[in-house]
């Protein structure tokens, strides 16, 4: 796929704010919690020894970061890691093509042993 | 390698793999129909698959299980779509806890297989695509390393794709 100069910089401007984002330990260990299992702002503040608003503060960020997501369920808002989407989707397709690559080489070895046998 | 071709769409998370084999068709769709041929190649070395059941005919399901390191046993299905021996094959594939369908693993993957020969030649190229980012990512996540956690993933991500 060809990546369009415009493109490229939507992706910068986004590594920047995701840098940003991840220089602080406080929303690294979000991050880290969101991602063992979806946890709620009021639960994630209940975590650490500062206020509900400045762990709301720190979400923003990350949700600003395309790092998490927030969805309503109830009175609770639930914090949901999203994986970059391109970056995502690239290595998924790297891993896929990875996978297919290794089983390719194992069939033409088999196909060689069929060769080699007759 | 035999490999002649890769091409990855991201905006239809689709991967398509082209090949090439010194064998003729019916060799290349035989290894796909006998599960013990497919065996020997489905499955990575250091996780070999077992199928259980696997017939290829229309609307039949195939069962299979990868074995790790430590014993570990991963479950898989297939779904067989379309039948064409030996020139295609079009099978849906996904994962499955103990065997069985489950609604919290990510949905199945579409593989479409063409084989053609020419020249005593025979071309295999396999079109595989996630079915969602939703799923893709949840397969990602899957395959992740144990210890490993996604926070991590994303910073790899993140540098992959920073420009030198």
């Amino acid at each position: 796929m060809v990546v369009s100069t415009a493109e490229r910089s939507d992706d910068e401007r986004l590594a920047d704010l995701q840098f940003g984002a991840l220089a602080d330990r406080t929303r690294r260990d979000i991050l880290r919690r969101a991602h063992e299992g979806r946890l709620s702002v009021s639960a994630l503040a209940r975590e650490y020894p500062i206020s509900l608003a400045a762990v709301q503060k720190h979400v923003a960020v990350l949700e600003r970061a395309e790092l998490v997501s927030k969805h309503r369920v109830g009175r609770e808002s639930i914090v949901r890691v999203e994986a970059d989407a391109l970056a995502g989707a690239r290595t998924a397709l790297d891993r896929l093509a990875s996978d297919w690559q290794g089983r390719i080489e194992r069939i033409d070895n088999i196909l060689d042993e069929d060769e080699g046998g007759s | 390698m035999p490999v002649t071709d890769v091409k990855k769409d991201l905006d239809a998370l689709t991967m398509t793999i082209t090949a090439e084999f010194d064998a003729s068709a019916e060799r290349v769709w035989e290894l796909w129909a006998d599960p013990r041929q497919l065996e020997r190649w489905w499955g990575p070395p250091s996780w070999p698959a077992t199928f259980v059941e696997h017939d290829l005919s229309p609307g039949s399901r195939s069962a299979y299980y990868m074995t790790g390191p430590d014993g570990q046993q991963s479950h898989g299905w297939w779904e067989i779509k379309e039948v064409e021996p030996p020139n295609r094959l079009r099978i849906e594939d996904g994962f499955a806890d103990d065997g069985s369908f489950n609604e919290d693993m990510p949905g199945p993957s579409g593989a479409t297989v063409t084989i053609t020969e020419a020249g005593g030649v025979t071309t295999m190229s396999i079109e595989s695509t996630f079915p969602s980012r939703k799923d893709m990512e949840q397969m990602l996540e899957m395959g992740m390393e144990q210890g490993m956690s996604e926070a991590l993933g994303q910073i790899d991500a993140l540098l992959a794709r920073t420009p030198a």
